[in-house]
Protein backbone atom coordinates (compact mmCIF):
# COMPACT_ATOMS: atom_id res chain seq x y z
CA UNK A 1 0.00 0.00 0.00
CA UNK A 2 2.74 2.49 1.12
CA UNK A 3 4.89 1.61 -1.83
CA UNK A 4 2.30 1.83 -4.03
CA UNK A 5 1.31 5.36 -2.82
CA UNK A 6 5.11 6.49 -3.42
CA UNK A 7 5.83 4.89 -6.84
CA UNK A 8 2.30 6.73 -8.02
CA UNK A 9 3.46 10.06 -6.61
CA UNK A 10 6.85 9.79 -8.32
CA UNK A 11 5.64 8.69 -11.90
CA UNK A 12 3.42 11.62 -11.11
CA UNK A 13 6.36 13.36 -10.63
CA UNK A 14 8.12 12.35 -13.80
CA UNK A 15 4.98 12.82 -16.07
CA UNK A 16 4.89 16.11 -15.00
CA UNK A 17 8.24 17.30 -15.92
CA UNK A 18 8.32 15.35 -19.02
CA UNK A 19 5.15 17.25 -19.59
CA UNK A 20 6.72 20.47 -18.59
CA UNK A 21 9.86 19.42 -21.50
CA UNK A 22 7.56 18.88 -23.99
CA UNK A 23 5.86 22.34 -23.47
CA UNK A 24 9.36 24.46 -23.64
CA UNK A 25 10.10 22.23 -26.55
CA UNK A 26 7.16 23.42 -28.50
CA UNK A 27 7.31 27.12 -27.20
CA UNK A 28 10.87 26.97 -28.54
CA UNK A 29 9.14 25.18 -32.16
CA UNK A 30 6.49 27.90 -32.08
CA UNK A 31 8.74 30.75 -31.21
CA UNK A 32 11.62 29.64 -34.13
CA UNK A 33 8.47 29.35 -36.68
CA UNK A 34 8.62 32.93 -36.58
CA UNK A 35 11.95 33.24 -37.60
CA UNK A 36 11.41 31.42 -40.65
CA UNK A 37 10.76 34.75 -42.78
CA UNK A 38 14.31 35.34 -41.81
CA UNK A 39 15.06 32.63 -44.96
CA UNK A 40 13.63 35.30 -47.49
CA UNK A 41 14.06 38.91 -46.20
CA UNK A 42 17.26 40.81 -44.93
CA UNK A 43 17.22 41.31 -41.31
CA UNK A 44 16.57 44.78 -41.47
CA UNK A 45 12.66 44.63 -42.94
CA UNK A 46 12.35 41.43 -40.72
CA UNK A 47 12.87 43.82 -37.73
CA UNK A 48 11.13 46.62 -39.20
CA UNK A 49 8.12 44.13 -39.86
CA UNK A 50 8.75 42.58 -36.30
CA UNK A 51 8.56 45.83 -34.57
CA UNK A 52 5.08 46.90 -37.01
CA UNK A 53 3.43 43.43 -36.08
CA UNK A 54 4.19 43.44 -32.27
CA UNK A 55 2.50 46.85 -32.03
CA UNK A 56 -0.27 45.67 -34.80
CA UNK A 57 -0.70 42.49 -32.10
CA UNK A 58 -0.77 45.06 -28.93
CA UNK A 59 -3.88 46.67 -30.65
CA UNK A 60 -5.84 43.16 -31.68
CA UNK A 61 -4.95 42.24 -27.75
CA UNK A 62 -6.98 44.87 -26.58
CA UNK A 63 -9.91 44.18 -28.68
CA UNK A 64 -9.30 40.56 -27.63
CA UNK A 65 -8.61 40.84 -24.36
CA UNK A 66 -12.29 42.22 -24.25
CA UNK A 67 -13.48 39.56 -25.38
CA UNK A 68 -11.78 37.54 -23.37
CA UNK A 69 -13.63 38.86 -20.54
CA UNK A 70 -16.94 38.76 -21.93
CA UNK A 71 -16.47 35.72 -24.26
CA UNK A 72 -13.69 33.22 -22.91
CA UNK A 73 -14.77 34.02 -18.84
CA UNK A 74 -18.74 34.65 -19.03
CA UNK A 75 -19.31 32.62 -21.82
CA UNK A 76 -21.22 35.24 -23.64
CA UNK A 77 -21.91 35.43 -27.52
CA UNK A 78 -21.17 38.97 -27.67
CA UNK A 79 -21.45 40.30 -31.35
CA UNK A 80 -22.15 43.99 -30.10
CA UNK A 81 -18.14 43.71 -29.24
CA UNK A 82 -17.33 45.08 -33.01
CA UNK A 83 -19.67 48.10 -32.27
CA UNK A 84 -18.32 48.78 -28.65
CA UNK A 85 -14.81 49.18 -30.54
CA UNK A 86 -16.35 51.28 -33.41
CA UNK A 87 -18.22 53.25 -30.67
CA UNK A 88 -14.70 54.04 -28.35
CA UNK A 89 -12.93 55.22 -32.01
CA UNK A 90 -15.38 57.41 -32.82
CA UNK A 91 -15.80 58.83 -28.76
CA UNK A 92 -12.17 59.51 -28.86
CA UNK A 93 -11.39 60.82 -31.78
CA UNK A 94 -14.31 63.27 -30.97
CA UNK A 95 -11.48 64.51 -28.80
CA UNK A 96 -8.49 64.69 -30.83
CA UNK A 97 -11.14 66.66 -33.34
CA UNK A 98 -11.89 69.09 -30.39
CA UNK A 99 -8.32 69.19 -29.57
CA UNK A 100 -7.35 69.36 -33.51
CA UNK A 101 -9.82 72.32 -33.75
CA UNK A 102 -7.84 74.25 -31.11
CA UNK A 103 -4.54 74.25 -33.40
CA UNK A 104 -3.24 71.87 -31.02
CA UNK A 105 -2.61 68.94 -32.58
CA UNK A 106 -0.42 69.52 -35.82
CA UNK A 107 2.10 71.29 -33.54
CA UNK A 108 2.21 68.76 -30.51
CA UNK A 109 5.21 67.85 -28.80
CA UNK A 110 5.59 64.20 -28.08
CA UNK A 111 4.43 64.64 -24.21
CA UNK A 112 1.55 67.00 -25.48
CA UNK A 113 0.72 64.03 -27.90
CA UNK A 114 0.53 61.38 -25.30
CA UNK A 115 -1.54 63.97 -23.17
CA UNK A 116 -3.87 64.49 -26.02
CA UNK A 117 -3.85 60.47 -26.44
CA UNK A 118 -4.76 59.27 -23.30
CA UNK A 119 -7.40 62.13 -22.88
CA UNK A 120 -9.25 60.02 -26.26
CA UNK A 121 -8.41 56.97 -24.41
CA UNK A 122 -10.51 57.78 -21.46
CA UNK A 123 -12.75 59.54 -23.27
CA UNK A 124 -13.33 56.30 -25.62
CA UNK A 125 -13.20 53.93 -22.11
CA UNK A 126 -16.00 55.55 -20.73
CA UNK A 127 -17.87 55.47 -23.37
CA UNK A 128 -17.00 51.42 -23.75
CA UNK A 129 -17.73 50.80 -19.79
CA UNK A 130 -21.72 52.94 -20.05
CA UNK A 131 -22.85 51.24 -23.57
CA UNK A 132 -21.07 48.31 -21.91
CA UNK A 133 -23.28 48.44 -18.65
CA UNK A 134 -26.57 49.79 -20.12
CA UNK A 135 -26.17 46.65 -22.83
CA UNK A 136 -25.37 44.40 -19.85
CA UNK A 137 -28.45 45.66 -17.29
CA UNK A 138 -30.79 45.91 -20.43
CA UNK A 139 -30.50 43.08 -22.31
CA UNK A 140 -27.90 40.27 -21.71
CA UNK A 141 -29.05 39.86 -18.09
CA UNK A 142 -32.18 38.29 -19.51
CA UNK A 143 -30.12 35.65 -21.78
CA UNK A 144 -27.43 34.31 -19.60
CA UNK A 145 -26.67 30.49 -20.62
CA UNK A 146 -28.81 30.87 -23.64
CA UNK A 147 -26.33 31.37 -26.93
CA UNK A 148 -28.95 31.25 -29.47
CA UNK A 149 -30.52 34.45 -27.42
CA UNK A 150 -27.48 35.95 -27.38
CA UNK A 151 -26.43 35.79 -30.75
CA UNK A 152 -29.50 37.19 -31.61
CA UNK A 153 -29.73 40.14 -28.94
CA UNK A 154 -26.13 41.39 -29.47
CA UNK A 155 -26.32 41.53 -32.93
CA UNK A 156 -29.62 43.60 -32.46
CA UNK A 157 -27.70 45.76 -29.61
CA UNK A 158 -24.91 46.42 -32.21
CA UNK A 159 -27.17 47.62 -34.95
CA UNK A 160 -29.00 49.99 -33.10
CA UNK A 161 -25.13 51.40 -31.41
CA UNK A 162 -23.85 51.89 -35.10
CA UNK A 163 -27.45 53.89 -36.10
CA UNK A 164 -26.88 55.87 -33.10
CA UNK A 165 -22.92 56.55 -34.23
CA UNK A 166 -23.72 57.31 -38.14
CA UNK A 167 -26.68 59.80 -36.33
CA UNK A 168 -24.14 61.18 -34.06
CA UNK A 169 -20.71 61.03 -36.74
CA UNK A 170 -21.95 60.68 -40.08
CA UNK A 171 -22.27 57.74 -42.40
CA UNK A 172 -18.61 58.39 -43.62
CA UNK A 173 -15.25 57.51 -43.41
CA UNK A 174 -13.57 60.40 -41.33
CA UNK A 175 -10.02 61.01 -40.68
CA UNK A 176 -8.58 61.18 -37.31
CA UNK A 177 -6.34 63.79 -36.66
CA UNK A 178 -2.87 62.09 -35.64
CA UNK A 179 -1.15 64.63 -32.75
CA UNK A 180 2.09 65.45 -34.51
CA UNK A 181 4.28 64.13 -31.89
CA UNK A 182 3.15 60.49 -32.92
CA UNK A 183 4.26 60.93 -36.36
CA UNK A 184 8.10 61.50 -35.52
CA UNK A 185 10.07 58.65 -35.28
CA UNK A 186 13.62 56.73 -33.83
CA UNK A 187 16.41 54.89 -35.34
CA UNK A 188 16.64 51.36 -33.81
CA UNK A 189 19.36 49.17 -35.26
CA UNK A 190 19.25 51.23 -38.59
CA UNK A 191 15.39 51.16 -38.54
CA UNK A 192 12.57 53.84 -38.24
CA UNK A 193 10.14 52.85 -35.69
CA UNK A 194 7.35 55.46 -34.54
CA UNK A 195 6.73 56.69 -31.24
CA UNK A 196 3.10 55.65 -31.63
CA UNK A 197 4.53 52.07 -32.40
CA UNK A 198 6.11 52.07 -29.45
CA UNK A 199 2.93 53.72 -27.52
CA UNK A 200 1.11 50.80 -28.82
CA UNK A 201 3.13 48.24 -27.59
CA UNK A 202 3.80 49.91 -23.81
CA UNK A 203 0.11 50.16 -23.55
CA UNK A 204 -0.48 46.70 -24.60
CA UNK A 205 1.89 45.06 -22.15
CA UNK A 206 0.32 47.73 -19.29
CA UNK A 207 -3.17 46.22 -20.63
CA UNK A 208 -2.01 42.89 -19.97
CA UNK A 209 -0.15 43.10 -16.55
CA UNK A 210 -3.10 45.47 -15.33
CA UNK A 211 -5.44 42.52 -16.12
CA UNK A 212 -3.49 39.38 -14.63
CA UNK A 213 -2.61 41.96 -11.77
CA UNK A 214 -6.63 42.41 -10.97
CA UNK A 215 -7.53 38.87 -11.82
CA UNK A 216 -4.83 37.09 -9.90
CA UNK A 217 -3.79 38.91 -7.03
CA UNK A 218 -6.65 41.14 -5.74
CA UNK A 219 -9.86 40.38 -3.68
CA UNK A 220 -12.16 41.64 -6.72
CA UNK A 221 -10.12 38.96 -9.31
CA UNK A 222 -10.49 36.72 -6.59
CA UNK A 223 -14.84 37.12 -6.72
CA UNK A 224 -14.74 37.95 -10.52
CA UNK A 225 -12.99 34.31 -10.94
CA UNK A 226 -15.69 32.73 -8.64
CA UNK A 227 -18.60 34.17 -9.92
CA UNK A 228 -17.50 32.61 -13.61
CA UNK A 229 -17.35 29.19 -11.77
CA UNK A 230 -20.42 29.16 -9.75
CA UNK A 231 -22.84 31.80 -9.24
CA UNK A 232 -24.35 29.99 -6.55
CA UNK A 233 -21.26 29.99 -4.26
CA UNK A 234 -20.54 33.54 -4.58
CA UNK A 235 -24.31 34.72 -3.75
CA UNK A 236 -24.82 32.85 -0.88
CA UNK A 237 -21.19 34.05 0.03
CA UNK A 238 -23.16 37.35 0.43
CA UNK A 239 -21.65 39.28 -2.96
CA UNK A 240 -24.12 40.86 -5.29
CA UNK A 241 -23.52 38.41 -8.40
CA UNK A 242 -25.49 40.46 -11.09
CA UNK A 243 -23.45 43.62 -10.20
CA UNK A 244 -20.20 41.81 -10.45
CA UNK A 245 -20.87 40.57 -13.90
CA UNK A 246 -22.38 43.82 -14.99
CA UNK A 247 -18.39 45.05 -13.71
CA UNK A 248 -16.84 42.35 -16.23
CA UNK A 249 -18.75 43.49 -18.85
CA UNK A 250 -18.19 47.05 -18.93
CA UNK A 251 -14.59 46.34 -18.49
CA UNK A 252 -14.47 44.19 -21.31
CA UNK A 253 -16.63 46.98 -23.75
CA UNK A 254 -14.22 49.88 -22.04
CA UNK A 255 -11.07 47.64 -23.44
CA UNK A 256 -12.78 47.06 -27.15
CA UNK A 257 -13.56 51.02 -26.76
CA UNK A 258 -9.69 52.17 -26.09
CA UNK A 259 -8.75 48.97 -28.87
CA UNK A 260 -10.99 51.15 -31.05
CA UNK A 261 -9.39 54.46 -30.46
CA UNK A 262 -6.09 53.44 -30.43
CA UNK A 263 -6.71 51.38 -34.10
CA UNK A 264 -7.96 54.85 -35.37
CA UNK A 265 -5.08 56.47 -34.87
CA UNK A 266 -3.07 53.79 -36.14
CA UNK A 267 -5.15 53.68 -39.27
CA UNK A 268 -5.79 57.96 -39.08
CA UNK A 269 -9.36 56.90 -40.11
CA UNK A 270 -12.25 55.69 -38.72
CA UNK A 271 -15.31 54.61 -40.57
CA UNK A 272 -18.55 52.80 -39.02
CA UNK A 273 -18.31 49.19 -39.80
CA UNK A 274 -14.14 49.47 -38.35
CA UNK A 275 -15.17 47.15 -35.53
CA UNK A 276 -15.74 43.88 -38.07
CA UNK A 277 -12.80 43.04 -39.30
CA UNK A 278 -11.26 43.41 -36.40
CA UNK A 279 -13.61 41.72 -34.06
CA UNK A 280 -12.44 38.44 -36.61
CA UNK A 281 -8.96 39.05 -35.45
CA UNK A 282 -9.98 39.22 -32.07
CA UNK A 283 -12.46 35.85 -32.11
CA UNK A 284 -9.50 34.15 -33.64
CA UNK A 285 -6.66 35.15 -31.20
CA UNK A 286 -9.20 34.65 -28.11
CA UNK A 287 -9.85 30.99 -29.67
CA UNK A 288 -5.68 30.37 -30.08
CA UNK A 289 -4.74 31.50 -26.73
CA UNK A 290 -7.55 29.65 -25.23
CA UNK A 291 -11.37 30.68 -23.99
CA UNK A 292 -10.60 32.77 -20.60
CA UNK A 293 -6.86 32.64 -20.81
CA UNK A 294 -5.89 36.47 -20.61
CA UNK A 295 -2.08 35.33 -21.37
CA UNK A 296 -3.24 32.89 -24.06
CA UNK A 297 -4.83 36.06 -26.22
CA UNK A 298 -1.93 38.26 -25.16
CA UNK A 299 0.36 35.17 -26.87
CA UNK A 300 -2.20 34.95 -29.51
CA UNK A 301 -2.45 38.59 -30.49
CA UNK A 302 1.04 38.73 -31.15
CA UNK A 303 1.18 36.09 -33.17
CA UNK A 304 -1.64 36.93 -35.23
CA UNK A 305 -0.03 40.79 -35.52
CA UNK A 306 3.19 39.03 -36.45
CA UNK A 307 2.37 36.74 -38.83
CA UNK A 308 -0.22 39.27 -40.56
CA UNK A 309 3.14 41.70 -41.35
CA UNK A 310 5.39 38.97 -42.54
CA UNK A 311 2.63 37.21 -44.83
CA UNK A 312 1.38 40.91 -46.55
CA UNK A 313 4.98 41.30 -47.19
CA UNK A 314 6.09 37.91 -48.38
CA UNK A 315 2.75 36.79 -49.62
CA UNK A 316 0.23 40.00 -49.83
CA UNK A 317 -3.07 38.01 -50.76
CA UNK A 318 -2.50 35.25 -47.70
CA UNK A 319 -2.36 38.15 -45.22
CA UNK A 320 -5.60 37.12 -43.53
CA UNK A 321 -5.66 33.48 -44.35
CA UNK A 322 -2.33 32.98 -42.81
CA UNK A 323 -4.02 33.58 -39.38
CA UNK A 324 -7.19 30.81 -40.03
CA UNK A 325 -4.46 28.49 -40.83
CA UNK A 326 -2.57 29.41 -37.41
CA UNK A 327 -5.55 28.77 -35.52
CA UNK A 328 -6.63 25.39 -37.77
CA UNK A 329 -3.21 24.08 -36.86
CA UNK A 330 -2.95 24.97 -33.07
CA UNK A 331 -6.54 23.27 -32.57
CA UNK A 332 -5.72 20.53 -34.32
CA UNK A 333 -2.41 20.15 -31.70
CA UNK A 334 -4.46 21.61 -28.73
CA UNK A 335 -8.37 21.54 -29.21
CA UNK A 336 -8.25 24.15 -26.16
CA UNK A 337 -6.33 26.38 -27.72
CA UNK A 338 -2.73 27.44 -26.50
CA UNK A 339 -3.70 28.27 -22.37
CA UNK A 340 -7.18 26.62 -22.36
CA UNK A 341 -7.82 24.59 -19.67
CA UNK A 342 -8.27 20.94 -20.55
CA UNK B 1 -37.94 29.22 24.26
CA UNK B 2 -36.33 32.63 23.76
CA UNK B 3 -37.14 34.57 20.85
CA UNK B 4 -36.68 32.30 17.65
CA UNK B 5 -33.46 33.33 15.33
CA UNK B 6 -35.61 31.93 12.34
CA UNK B 7 -39.18 31.01 11.83
CA UNK B 8 -41.39 29.40 8.55
CA UNK B 9 -44.59 29.77 8.17
CA UNK B 10 -46.49 27.56 5.67
CA UNK B 11 -43.68 28.33 3.06
CA UNK B 12 -44.16 26.99 -0.41
CA UNK B 13 -42.20 26.90 -2.98
CA UNK B 14 -42.53 25.91 -6.53
CA UNK B 15 -39.83 24.64 -8.86
CA UNK B 16 -41.34 24.74 -12.54
CA UNK B 17 -44.52 23.65 -12.29
CA UNK B 18 -43.54 20.95 -9.60
CA UNK B 19 -45.01 22.32 -6.16
CA UNK B 20 -42.28 20.96 -3.58
CA UNK B 21 -42.47 22.32 -0.48
CA UNK B 22 -46.24 22.78 0.51
CA UNK B 23 -46.62 24.79 3.46
CA UNK B 24 -43.62 24.48 5.98
CA UNK B 25 -43.59 25.81 9.32
CA UNK B 26 -41.12 25.60 12.27
CA UNK B 27 -38.80 28.06 14.30
CA UNK B 28 -35.72 27.46 15.72
CA UNK B 29 -34.05 28.65 18.76
CA UNK B 30 -30.90 30.91 18.72
CA UNK B 31 -28.28 28.46 20.16
CA UNK B 32 -27.33 24.61 19.55
CA UNK B 33 -28.24 22.66 16.40
CA UNK B 34 -31.48 21.47 15.15
CA UNK B 35 -31.64 18.72 12.90
CA UNK B 36 -33.75 18.23 9.90
CA UNK B 37 -34.66 14.63 8.77
CA UNK B 38 -36.49 13.00 6.16
CA UNK B 39 -36.19 10.81 3.45
CA UNK B 40 -35.09 11.31 0.12
CA UNK B 41 -36.56 13.65 -1.78
CA UNK B 42 -38.38 14.99 1.32
CA UNK B 43 -37.92 18.38 0.64
CA UNK B 44 -34.71 19.30 2.93
CA UNK B 45 -32.77 20.84 0.72
CA UNK B 46 -35.25 22.40 -1.36
CA UNK B 47 -36.12 23.64 2.47
CA UNK B 48 -32.36 25.06 3.08
CA UNK B 49 -32.32 26.88 -0.30
CA UNK B 50 -35.81 28.66 0.08
CA UNK B 51 -34.38 30.04 2.98
CA UNK B 52 -31.05 31.28 1.91
CA UNK B 53 -33.86 32.87 -1.02
CA UNK B 54 -31.81 30.37 -4.01
CA UNK B 55 -35.50 29.47 -5.17
CA UNK B 56 -37.94 32.16 -4.33
CA UNK B 57 -40.87 31.02 -1.98
CA UNK B 58 -44.12 31.08 -3.61
CA UNK B 59 -46.36 31.65 -0.66
CA UNK B 60 -45.98 32.12 3.48
CA UNK B 61 -43.52 34.30 5.34
CA UNK B 62 -39.26 33.60 6.44
CA UNK B 63 -38.57 35.98 9.35
CA UNK B 64 -35.07 35.73 10.26
CA UNK B 65 -33.63 37.91 13.01
CA UNK B 66 -36.77 39.86 12.98
CA UNK B 67 -36.76 40.79 9.20
CA UNK B 68 -38.86 39.26 6.67
CA UNK B 69 -36.48 37.55 4.18
CA UNK B 70 -38.64 35.66 1.65
CA UNK B 71 -38.20 38.61 -0.89
CA UNK B 72 -34.62 39.22 -0.23
CA UNK B 73 -31.86 38.70 -2.46
CA UNK B 74 -29.29 35.64 -1.90
CA UNK B 75 -26.73 38.27 -1.14
CA UNK B 76 -28.68 40.35 1.44
CA UNK B 77 -29.53 37.14 3.43
CA UNK B 78 -26.08 36.51 3.79
CA UNK B 79 -25.19 39.38 4.55
CA UNK B 80 -27.82 39.61 7.54
CA UNK B 81 -25.70 36.76 8.88
CA UNK B 82 -26.52 33.60 7.48
CA UNK B 83 -23.91 31.09 6.17
CA UNK B 84 -24.89 28.43 3.57
CA UNK B 85 -23.04 25.04 3.29
CA UNK B 86 -24.27 23.19 0.19
CA UNK B 87 -24.63 19.56 -0.29
CA UNK B 88 -22.47 19.12 -3.13
CA UNK B 89 -19.19 19.85 -1.61
CA UNK B 90 -19.28 23.35 -2.99
CA UNK B 91 -15.73 24.99 -3.25
CA UNK B 92 -14.41 26.83 -6.18
CA UNK B 93 -12.87 24.69 -8.12
CA UNK B 94 -10.37 27.10 -9.94
CA UNK B 95 -9.10 28.94 -6.74
CA UNK B 96 -6.21 27.68 -4.16
CA UNK B 97 -7.43 26.84 -0.85
CA UNK B 98 -6.11 30.12 0.25
CA UNK B 99 -8.43 32.09 -2.51
CA UNK B 100 -11.30 30.23 -1.00
CA UNK B 101 -11.31 31.57 2.40
CA UNK B 102 -10.07 34.68 1.20
CA UNK B 103 -13.57 34.65 -0.65
CA UNK B 104 -15.88 33.61 2.69
CA UNK B 105 -14.12 36.75 4.43
CA UNK B 106 -16.68 39.26 3.40
CA UNK B 107 -15.73 41.37 5.85
CA UNK B 108 -11.61 40.95 7.10
CA UNK B 109 -10.31 42.46 10.46
CA UNK B 110 -8.31 40.88 13.09
CA UNK B 111 -11.14 38.72 14.02
CA UNK B 112 -11.78 36.90 10.95
CA UNK B 113 -7.79 36.15 10.77
CA UNK B 114 -8.26 34.71 14.26
CA UNK B 115 -11.12 32.74 13.19
CA UNK B 116 -9.15 31.25 10.58
CA UNK B 117 -6.38 30.89 12.64
CA UNK B 118 -8.67 28.58 14.80
CA UNK B 119 -10.55 26.92 11.80
CA UNK B 120 -7.23 25.62 10.47
CA UNK B 121 -6.16 24.57 13.70
CA UNK B 122 -9.73 22.53 13.66
CA UNK B 123 -8.70 21.48 9.68
CA UNK B 124 -5.33 21.09 9.55
CA UNK B 125 -4.97 19.47 6.19
CA UNK B 126 -6.40 22.33 4.71
CA UNK B 127 -3.34 24.22 5.79
CA UNK B 128 -1.14 21.96 3.97
CA UNK B 129 -2.45 22.53 1.32
CA UNK B 130 -3.27 26.44 1.23
CA UNK B 131 -1.52 26.82 -2.23
CA UNK B 132 -3.32 23.99 -3.92
CA UNK B 133 -6.21 24.37 -6.32
CA UNK B 134 -8.89 23.53 -4.37
CA UNK B 135 -10.20 20.94 -7.38
CA UNK B 136 -7.27 18.85 -6.57
CA UNK B 137 -8.73 18.20 -3.19
CA UNK B 138 -9.88 14.81 -2.51
CA UNK B 139 -13.52 14.13 -1.75
CA UNK B 140 -13.31 14.57 1.66
CA UNK B 141 -10.60 17.63 1.86
CA UNK B 142 -13.37 19.94 -0.55
CA UNK B 143 -16.12 18.82 1.72
CA UNK B 144 -14.08 19.85 4.93
CA UNK B 145 -13.32 23.42 2.96
CA UNK B 146 -16.58 23.79 1.95
CA UNK B 147 -17.55 23.97 5.51
CA UNK B 148 -14.49 25.60 7.13
CA UNK B 149 -14.85 28.43 4.75
CA UNK B 150 -18.22 29.28 6.22
CA UNK B 151 -16.97 28.69 9.73
CA UNK B 152 -14.52 32.22 9.44
CA UNK B 153 -17.04 34.53 9.00
CA UNK B 154 -19.30 35.75 12.16
CA UNK B 155 -22.67 34.24 10.95
CA UNK B 156 -25.08 34.14 13.53
CA UNK B 157 -26.93 31.06 11.37
CA UNK B 158 -25.50 28.55 9.62
CA UNK B 159 -27.38 26.20 7.10
CA UNK B 160 -25.60 22.91 6.36
CA UNK B 161 -26.74 20.52 3.71
CA UNK B 162 -25.64 16.79 4.56
CA UNK B 163 -21.62 17.00 5.54
CA UNK B 164 -20.98 13.25 6.12
CA UNK B 165 -22.19 12.61 2.68
CA UNK B 166 -19.41 10.26 1.06
CA UNK B 167 -17.13 10.55 3.81
CA UNK B 168 -15.13 7.37 5.33
CA UNK B 169 -16.43 6.82 8.75
CA UNK B 170 -13.10 8.43 10.71
CA UNK B 171 -13.62 11.72 8.84
CA UNK B 172 -17.21 11.97 9.92
CA UNK B 173 -16.11 11.13 13.63
CA UNK B 174 -13.91 14.41 13.03
CA UNK B 175 -16.31 16.25 11.54
CA UNK B 176 -19.15 15.64 14.67
CA UNK B 177 -16.32 17.18 16.73
CA UNK B 178 -15.81 20.53 14.90
CA UNK B 179 -19.76 20.73 14.29
CA UNK B 180 -19.86 20.11 17.99
CA UNK B 181 -17.55 23.10 18.74
CA UNK B 182 -19.21 25.69 16.36
CA UNK B 183 -22.29 24.83 17.53
CA UNK B 184 -21.57 26.71 21.11
CA UNK B 185 -20.97 29.78 19.04
CA UNK B 186 -23.21 29.50 16.46
CA UNK B 187 -26.57 28.53 15.76
CA UNK B 188 -26.73 25.85 13.20
CA UNK B 189 -29.65 24.09 11.16
CA UNK B 190 -28.43 20.49 9.70
CA UNK B 191 -29.92 18.50 7.62
CA UNK B 192 -28.42 14.98 7.97
CA UNK B 193 -28.95 11.16 7.32
CA UNK B 194 -26.38 9.67 9.26
CA UNK B 195 -28.74 9.63 12.18
CA UNK B 196 -25.65 8.79 15.16
CA UNK B 197 -23.77 12.14 14.05
CA UNK B 198 -27.39 13.93 14.15
CA UNK B 199 -27.99 12.46 17.76
CA UNK B 200 -24.05 13.63 18.40
CA UNK B 201 -24.89 17.16 17.60
CA UNK B 202 -28.32 18.36 17.56
CA UNK B 203 -31.11 18.03 20.17
CA UNK B 204 -34.51 19.70 18.52
CA UNK B 205 -35.55 17.70 15.38
CA UNK B 206 -37.74 18.36 13.00
CA UNK B 207 -38.97 15.57 10.19
CA UNK B 208 -39.73 16.60 6.83
CA UNK B 209 -41.81 14.36 4.33
CA UNK B 210 -43.51 15.27 0.87
CA UNK B 211 -42.93 18.76 1.59
CA UNK B 212 -44.28 19.05 5.08
CA UNK B 213 -42.80 18.75 8.51
CA UNK B 214 -44.92 15.96 9.84
CA UNK B 215 -42.84 15.40 13.38
CA UNK B 216 -41.01 18.03 16.09
CA UNK B 217 -39.25 16.79 19.06
CA UNK B 218 -36.30 15.54 20.75
CA UNK B 219 -33.85 13.58 18.73
CA UNK B 220 -32.96 11.55 21.66
CA UNK B 221 -36.28 11.00 22.00
CA UNK B 222 -36.51 9.78 17.83
CA UNK B 223 -34.60 7.28 18.72
CA UNK B 224 -36.62 5.40 21.10
CA UNK B 225 -39.57 5.50 18.87
CA UNK B 226 -39.24 2.74 15.95
CA UNK B 227 -42.51 3.22 14.82
CA UNK B 228 -41.95 6.55 13.95
CA UNK B 229 -38.05 6.37 12.75
CA UNK B 230 -39.66 3.50 10.01
CA UNK B 231 -42.43 5.47 8.87
CA UNK B 232 -40.88 8.63 7.77
CA UNK B 233 -36.86 7.93 7.55
CA UNK B 234 -37.27 4.26 6.78
CA UNK B 235 -34.40 3.07 9.37
CA UNK B 236 -35.14 0.42 12.11
N1 LIG C 1 -33.94 21.91 -9.52
C1 LIG C 1 -34.99 21.07 -9.40
N2 LIG C 1 -35.83 20.88 -10.43
C2 LIG C 1 -36.89 20.04 -10.32
N3 LIG C 1 -37.17 19.35 -9.22
C3 LIG C 1 -36.37 19.49 -8.16
C4 LIG C 1 -35.23 20.34 -8.20
N4 LIG C 1 -34.61 20.29 -7.01
C5 LIG C 1 -35.33 19.42 -6.27
N5 LIG C 1 -36.39 18.95 -6.96
C6 LIG C 1 -37.40 18.00 -6.46
O1 LIG C 1 -37.84 18.45 -5.22
C7 LIG C 1 -38.02 17.37 -4.33
C8 LIG C 1 -37.27 17.63 -3.04
O2 LIG C 1 -35.88 17.66 -3.34
P1 LIG C 1 -34.78 17.97 -2.25
O3 LIG C 1 -33.49 18.05 -2.94
O4 LIG C 1 -35.22 19.12 -1.44
O5 LIG C 1 -34.84 16.65 -1.36
P2 LIG C 1 -33.93 16.22 -0.15
O6 LIG C 1 -34.84 15.98 0.99
O7 LIG C 1 -32.83 17.17 0.05
O8 LIG C 1 -33.38 14.83 -0.67
P3 LIG C 1 -31.93 14.14 -0.49
O9 LIG C 1 -31.94 13.50 0.84
O10 LIG C 1 -31.89 13.15 -1.59
O11 LIG C 1 -30.91 15.20 -0.62
C9 LIG C 1 -37.57 16.13 -5.05
O12 LIG C 1 -38.69 15.42 -5.49
C10 LIG C 1 -36.79 16.64 -6.22
O13 LIG C 1 -36.97 15.81 -7.33
MG1 LIG D 1 -30.82 17.09 -0.22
Amino acid sequence: METGGIMTTQTLGVEKSRERIKTRINMGMGMGIFLLPLIWMDTTTYFTLTVAGISLGMLIFLIASGLTLIFGLMDVLNLAHAAFFAFGAYAGAAVLNGFDSLGWISTASLPESLLYLVSALLAAGLTGAVLGIATETLVIRKVYGDHLMQLLVTVGVSFVIVEILKIVWGVNNEVVPVPMGFQDSFILWGVFIEYFRVVAIVLGIGVFAGLQFVLKKTKIGIIVRAGVENREIVKTTGYNISRIFTLIFAAGAALAATGGIMMAVFNQAVDPGMGDQFLIFALIVVIIGGMGSVTGSFIGAVMVGLSFNYVAYLIPKMALGVNFMIMAVILLIRPKGLFGKE
Amino acid sequence: MSDPILSLDAVHTHIGRHHILQGVSFSVASGGATILLGRNGAGKSTVLKTIMGLFPASGGKIVFKGQAVERKKTHEIARMGMGYVPEDRAVLFNLTVEENFCLSMIVENEKTHERLNEVLELFPALKKFWKTRAGLLSGGQKQMLAIARVFVCDHSLLLIDEPSKGLAPIIVDQLGESLLRIKDKTKVILVEQNFNLARQVGSDCFILDDGRVVHHGLIQDLAEDKALMKKYLGIG
